[in-house]
């Protein structure tokens, strides 16, 4: 009965988040203004920006394979490593031309796709990793904006995000819907690819 | 107690829907608008061309003949793949010739879905690969201007997919005796229009 009601949910869930990815949003390095406060502008920046919408649900996606205990350790860990990242990049003045997004897309996929059985000692220190990094590219496009209580939405948002979306994959018992979380991943790890084809476009040629 | 979809759920699922059809669109009259298309541009790209489209069913096609694991790890493969050969083409790589090594991706997976060929699987992956980093390289840098590359690459890699699943769908025929050689005949038509891509790329 409960793995049924998580599965519906975690279902739900990515069924909205799939409409919400294609309606049209305003740009990645903007700022998304609901008028509802900055709060509700730190969850719209997080749920219309693929850069970091996607790594997240990647990441709970792996940590969902891994089992229960990596979940629970990505739902707390990730909003406060994003958090302190987000405080950290409210405070700086860089103009980054890492293409870290890219290279979250091609770990976090490539880690799903390969269904790679990392121990929780990495997988803790990943996740923090990968939480400071994106923190710090919203803390500063955040500074412009909304500031630090954006980071608390966001915060929340993923809180909430990497709770559903963990449990999901852990209530999945048939070995298809396994691979089809894999199949998703390959797709997470090809579009980091070419996401860093396009960083590097021309420089070669 | 088995769980049952009652009309109440419909009817949650129903003002969800309503709900997220009613949320304001952001930015439709401003520059980033562009940003949405990129996502179906992408996606509807590798549908744009008959080569692409079915080179990419013979592979869900030829991995349904083969069956599992290569059901699945064909069609994860030609993706990734596919998008080193479009890494490449954006970085100013070259593979010289493109066109006549999709041409002959179509030659090959049709000949391999004719013939029901069931080589090992690091040989079929190798096969699908190879010919991946081609339609890669020659679809995959085509943004259009102003749309959001990362939105670009992903709707290329889901079209892209979608494209496998149509091809493994028409493959769960190959459980029945009339729809095996349905599959072989379809993979004789994908060879006669891979050696007809051929003769125009050579030509």
């Amino acid at each position: 009965m409960k793995r049924g009601c998580i599965q519906r949910t975690g279902a739900l869930v990515l069924g909205v988040l799939g409409v919400i990815f294609l309606l049209p949003a305003a740009a990645f390095a903007h700022l998304v203004t609901t008028g509802m406060g900055p709060v509700y502008d730190g969850i719209g920046h997080l749920l219309l920006t693929p850069e970091d919408l996607v790594p997240v649900i990647a990441l709970s996606l792996y940590c969902g394979m891994r089992g229960a205990r990596a979940g629970r350790y990505a739902m707390f860990m990730l909003p406060l490593a994003w958090l302190l990242g987000g405080l950290v990049g409210l405070n700086l003045d860089l103009d980054v031309t890492i293409p870290v997004p890219a290279l979250s897309f091609l770990l976090l996929g490539g880690l799903i796709a390969a269904d790679a059985n990392l121990p929780d000692q990495l997988i803790g220190p990943m996740t923090v990793m990968i939480g400071l990094l994106h923190g710090v590219f919203n803390g500063l496009v955040l500074k412009s904006g909304p500031g630090g209580p954006a980071l608390l939405g966001i915060m929340g948002a993923l809180f909430v995000l990497v709770a559903l979306m963990s449990a999901f994959v852990v209530s999945l018992e048939r070995p298809w819907t396994r691979i089809v979380v894999r199949v998703m991943g390959s797709w997470v790890a090809a579009s980091g690819m070419l996401m860093i084809g396009w960083y590097f476009r021309g420089q070669l040629s | 107690m088995a769980e049952k979809w009652t009309g109440a759920n419909l009817g949650f699922n129903i003002s969800i829907a309503t709900a997220l059809l009613l949320l304001p669109s952001l930015a439709w009259a401003h520059v980033e608008q562009g940003q949405a298309a990129g996502f179906f541009t992408g996606m509807e790209h590798p549908w744009s061309g008959l080569d692409h489209i079915l080179a990419m069913i013979a592979v869900g096609l030829w991995g349904a003949q083969l069956g599992s694991p290569a059901l699945w790890v064909l069609p994860i493969a030609f993706p990734m793949m596919m998008t080193v050969g479009a890494m490449m083409g954006l970085m100013g790589i070259p593979v010289p010739g493109v066109e006549v090594g999709i041409a002959l991706s179509a030659v090959l997976l049709g000949l391999m879905v004719l013939c029901e060929a069931r080589p090992k699987l690091p040989i079929s992956v190798m096969l699908v690969g190879f010919f991946a980093i081609f339609h890669g390289h020659a679809h995959g840098t085509e943004l259009p201007p102003g749309q959001s590359g990362l939105l670009y690459s992903m709707g290329f890699v889901i079209g892209t997919g979608l494209l496998h699943g149509v091809g493994i769908l028409i493959g769960l025929l190959h459980r029945f005796s009339f729809g095996r050689i349905v599959l072989r005949g379809a993979g004789a038509f994908i060879l006669g229009m891979g050696c007809f891509f051929f003769w125009q790329a050579v030509t």
